[in-house]
């Protein structure tokens, strides 16, 4: 019998994961070369275009050793932006062991500590592998230093690779084979699968991907999702291999799909265990930890009518990416939408990206904000994410914000540059020491709401890709906090309101102003665009209005050039949303969640 | 056959001695293609034998029609005349440049029954002259207006070009007091447009040429109203001025009024009933498909209800006729918008008609995206 191995690979973002996977993909012999394309896991359009994993992906791969066993192995593809980390902990759920990879001339950078540790908690075996040996700036030597003082793990144990050019991959399988333990469980004991992932088909419903830590589970079965007891009658199990592949049976040890007919799509939640009607387990499985979204903002179908498209979408959606969070919310200048929490500001825009692409929704998202905490003169105390329910400035006591202690680092070229990125966004508290030569590793406690607009992209241009960046959330702490307003043509857009620091308010209002100058269209009247706080105008800029536009000629008889512009600017508008009389695109709204442009 | 009575027939002259840099109609510079263009010509009338049953307008556009021999026109218009039904009081127009004409150039078009000259004078100053490249000078084209004139022709049409770069209020209004002085019954007045795929647009592109700014265009465009209605003259479409109503364009109205009309030649767009249809933008294409026996026809297409009402809102509100209220249709999302657009002055209502007022003519291409 096929012995399995379940692995994933882990890793700081650009290290390799990718294309290490398409690597051994094609070693397996799961796709000829014609049929073969990059980053092969990575289905999304959008993983595509930004050379990124947003989901973890599943593919078995058969692989015979040099002694002649036959496995199944296993590969779980993980997302490597610190937005993700949640995905990865939930394909972490799912293996015994990981493949731990390092380029060879970035060395180990604030992820690859980050997912180690999240790997070391589930007590997963680590394979080193340090990717990109053939680059000329590779050190080898220095990256086996850092392996030993950073991770504290053998670099005797590490392997060589270039997923790039297809060196030292039979080694990496021959060491999963050997090095990564089989998965435990019975065959005997009742069924329990763990939901690792899931998406809806319009057709067949939704489509479960999950780890068997005991018994099997056969089509035919009526199987019991156990948080709810709602109960399905299995149609399809089997495993991915780039594509389904239906199988007899899943069993102990095995990951891969279920289909039941499961057409509530509410039924399915990510981390619930799966067990049999007829022989159902005493207990579920420990499933993830809950995940706490940082960052919120609200969702608006850009015409009213799609609220009800939006609302079904949102349902399928969140299906596939078990870290959204949302409920309903209200605005008067857009109307009915949802207000949603996110892991950040990336996993913000891929939920926009993706709702559009694959759902087909025309949506407006709002400020993105943090969760803060008013301490009201009666003693009450509130938690506010949207700048809509900001308390009456009069009845506050205190206000704090969340502070996150982020650890970065950094070539020591940087620091200068990085200290006062931080200090400018009002960081506290910096430590820094040099884990190897050349090398800062730097802490600081930043207000998180000061880190989710574009902190990781200016860390990663202050310091030529070479910095990187990984926090977690500490404590609230007091704070001076005002709501900034933004008016267009004298009219308050409560989507645009936001929450800041005091000290910021100003130069962020006039950012804000300029930016809205550039993305606001021009029309047929003048529109200002004015920051401010209560009643108090702190930043203005104005749009000007067009005082021609009328072509001379109507080019002969050739109407048709005429009427396809007009029916192009009439398509653009509908993407645009009518707030009193101006309209404003979509891309006004996301424009102001960026922070500088230089 | 379609009855429409009241059709146009437009002839593309697709040849010129030089292209003009602001220009963007089809134009061949090789004029050793004018005969086979011609039997061209006749294969693709002979096409259309039966298919529009009689027309009040033909207009010799291009291109430059009048840089053809008198011979190479008589052709043209006999052929035309002899296939085609023509009402007996027909407009019937060609486009010349002041320095393809003379007198008995002239006494033949009479001959013809050509009864309308477009003349293509773009300015009356010999700098501006220079910098559009004309191939005539300011004498030349008074000298010209005057044979016109002497010819016995009783419509004549001046065309200039204004809000030119650099371009100062005087110098432009002592442009149109010279155009007056010959009392035309018909001035087109297109600002300067700069179109991509012209000389300009490269100039512009490389920083070579610089755009009067739009406050200039507004100011030079209301002036030249006031102006010209001050003299008499009636705006009665964004760029065209007439000294009374039958002064009109008659076949430039038909495609802004969205009647009837066949476009010969290469490059020329034809419209009739619902569809629309256009020739291939290019002289060698056009000759070649004809000479096999196939249609010199690129492309067509065949309009939804939606796209008639749009092309009825964004041709009528170019014209000072209006739109017909009926035009936009029963229901009342359409007309939502116009207590906004009457407010704001950029059209008026009256005798169920929407009539764009002079400030409506500046922005009469956003006009129509308020209607949907």
């Amino acid at each position: 019998m096929k012995q399995i191995r379940n692995f994933s690979i882990i890793a700081h973002i650009d290290h390799g994961k990718s294309t290490l996977a398409d690597r051994l993909i094609q070693y397996a012999g799961l796709v000829d070369q014609r049929q073969f394309r990059d980053q092969i896991l990575d289905t999304m359009d959008i993983e595509r275009e930004r050379g990124i994993t947003i989901k973890s992906n599943t593919v078995t791969l058969p692989y015979t050793n040099k002694k002649g066993e036959e496995f199944d192995l296993n590969l779980i593809d993980t997302p490597g932006h610190v937005d993700f980390s949640y995905e990865v902990s939930r394909a972490l759920a799912s293996c015994e062991g990981v493949l731990l990879l390092i380029d060879a001339a970035q060395g180990v950078q604030a992820q690859t500590l980050a997912n180690m540790y999240a790997a070391v908690e589930q007590d997963l075996t680590l394979i080193p592998v340090i990717n990109k040996i053939d680059l000329p700036s590779a050190d080898i030597e220095r990256v086996k230093e850092e392996i030993e003082t950073d991770l504290g793990l053998d670099s005797e144990s590490a392997l060589l690779c270039s997923a790039k050019e297809g060196i030292g991959i039979e080694e990496i399988l021959e060491a999963i084979t050997e090095r990564i333990p089989s998965p435990k469980g019975s065959l005997d004991a009742p069924f329990t699968a763990l939901i690792f992932d899931a998406h809806y088909d319009p057709f067949r419903g939704t489509i479960i991907s999950c780890r068997v830590f005991n018994g099997s589970v056969h089509a035919g079965d009526m199987i019991r999702l156990m948080s709810n007891g709602a109960t399905y009658l299995v149609e399809e199990v089997g495993f991915f291999r780039l594509t389904r592949e239906p199988r007899k049976e899943l069993s102990a040890g095995e990951v891969g799909f279920i289909i039941a007919g499961i057409k509530t799509v509410s039924d399915t939640r990510i981390g619930d265990t799966i067990t049999l009607e007829t022989n159902p387990a005493p207990a579920p499985l420990h499933g993830f930890k809950e995940v706490k979204p940082v960052v919120f903002s609200s969702i608006y179908p850009i015409s009213s009518e799609d609220y009800q498209s939006l609302s079904d979408a949102l349902e399928k959606y969140k299906l596939n990416d078990a870290a959204l969070v949302y409920q309903k919310d209200s605005s008067a200048a857009l109307g009915q939408g949802f207000r949603c929490g996110y892991l950040g500001l990336l996993h913000l825009e891929i939920v926009q990206e993706r709702l559009e692409r694959e759902y087909n929704q025309s949506i407006i998202m709002t400020v993105p904000s943090v969760q803060y905490r008013y301490h009201l003169k009666d003693g009450e105390t509130v938690v506010v994410d949207n700048p809509q329910y900001y308390p009456d400035p009069m009845t506050i006591d205190s206000s704090e914000e969340p502070f996150i202690r982020a650890t970065i680092l950094i070539p020591d070229t940087y620091l200068g540059n990085i200290m006062n990125l931080c200090r400018e966004r009002r960081g506290l508290n910096p430590q820094m020491h040099y884990p190897t030569p050349g090398r800062v590793e730097l802490k600081y406690d930043l207000p998180l709401a000061e880190v989710i607009f574009d902190f990781y992209d200016k860390l990663k241009s202050l310091t030529r890709g070479y910095g990187s960046f990984d926090y977690e959330l500490i404590a609230y702490r007091e704070s001076d906090l005002v709501k900034l307003d933004i008016l267009v043509n004298s009219e308050k857009v409560d989507a645009l309101s936001l929450m800041v620091h005091r000290d910021r308010a100003r130069a962020r209002a006039v950012q804000i102003c300029d930016r809205l100058k550039d993305e606001i269209p021009r029309q047929m009247f003048k529109i200002p665009i004015q920051g401010a706080i209560g009643g108090a105008i702190i930043a203005r800029s104005t749009i000007s209005a067009f005082r021609k536009d009328v072509t001379a000629k109507c080019y002969g008889g050739d109407i048709t050039r005429k009427r396809k512009l007009l029916e192009k600017q009439k398509k653009g508008k509908q993407r645009m949303k009518m707030v009193g009389a101006v309209e404003i695109p979509q891309s006004a709204f996301v424009a102001v969640l960026k922070t500088d442009t230089d | 056959m379609i009855n429409d009575s009241c059709a146009g027939l437009y002839l593309h002259v697709p040849f010129c001695l030089s292209k003009c840099p602001y220009c963007d109609f089809y134009s061949h510079t090789d004029l050793s293609l004018i005969p086979q263009w011609i039997a061209a010509l006749e294969k693709e009338v002979d096409l259309y034998k039966g298919r529009f049953s009689s027309f009040d307008t033909l207009y010799l556009g291009g291109g430059s029609p009048s840089r053809l021999s008198e011979d190479q026109i008589e052709t043209l218009v006999e052929m035309i005349q002899s296939r085609f039904h023509f009402d007996s009081c027909s407009e019937i127009t060609i486009e010349a440049n002041p320095n393809d004409l003379n007198p008995a150039k002239l006494k033949k078009f009479r001959e013809l029954d050509i009864n309308r000259i477009s003349l293509g004078v773009q300015s009356f100053d010999e700098k501006e002259l220079l910098f559009l490249k004309r191939r005539h000078t300011v004498t030349d084209a008074e000298k010209t207006i005057n044979w016109i004139r002497e010819a016995g022709f009783k419509n004549i049409g001046i065309d200039l070009v204004y809000s030119l770069p650099g371009q100062a209020r005087e110098q432009w209004l002592d442009n149109l007091n010279k155009a007056l002085a010959f009392q035309p019954e018909h001035l087109s007045c297109y600002q300067l447009t700069i179109a991509r795929g012209t000389l300009f647009w490269g100039m512009k592109k490389m920083g070579r040429l610089q755009p009067i700014s739009e406050v200039d265009e507004e100011g030079f465009f209301l002036t030249t109203s006031k102006f010209l209605e001050d003299h008499g003259y009636i705006h009665y479409e964004i760029s065209n001025f007439a000294r009374e109503e039958t002064y009109f364009s008659k076949h430039n109205q038909k495609y802004w009024q969205r009647r009837p009309y066949l476009g010969l030649g290469p490059s020329a767009h034809s419209f009739q009933g619902n569809r629309r249809w256009w020739n291939v933008r290019s002289v060698k294409k056009y000759c070649q498909a004809l000479e096999e026996g196939r249609s010199p026809i690129e492309g067509q297409e065949e309009l939804t209800e939606e796209q008639v009402r749009l092309e009825m809102i964004s041709l009528g509100l170019r014209t000072r006729a209006g739109l017909d209220l009926s035009c936009l249709g029963e229901k009342q999302e359409m007309k939502k918008m116009l207590p906004r657009l009457v407010e704001n002055g950029w059209m008026s209502i009256s005798d169920n008609h929407l009539i764009p007022t002079l400030k409506g003519f500046l922005v009469a291409d956003r006009l129509p995206l308020f209607f949907d």
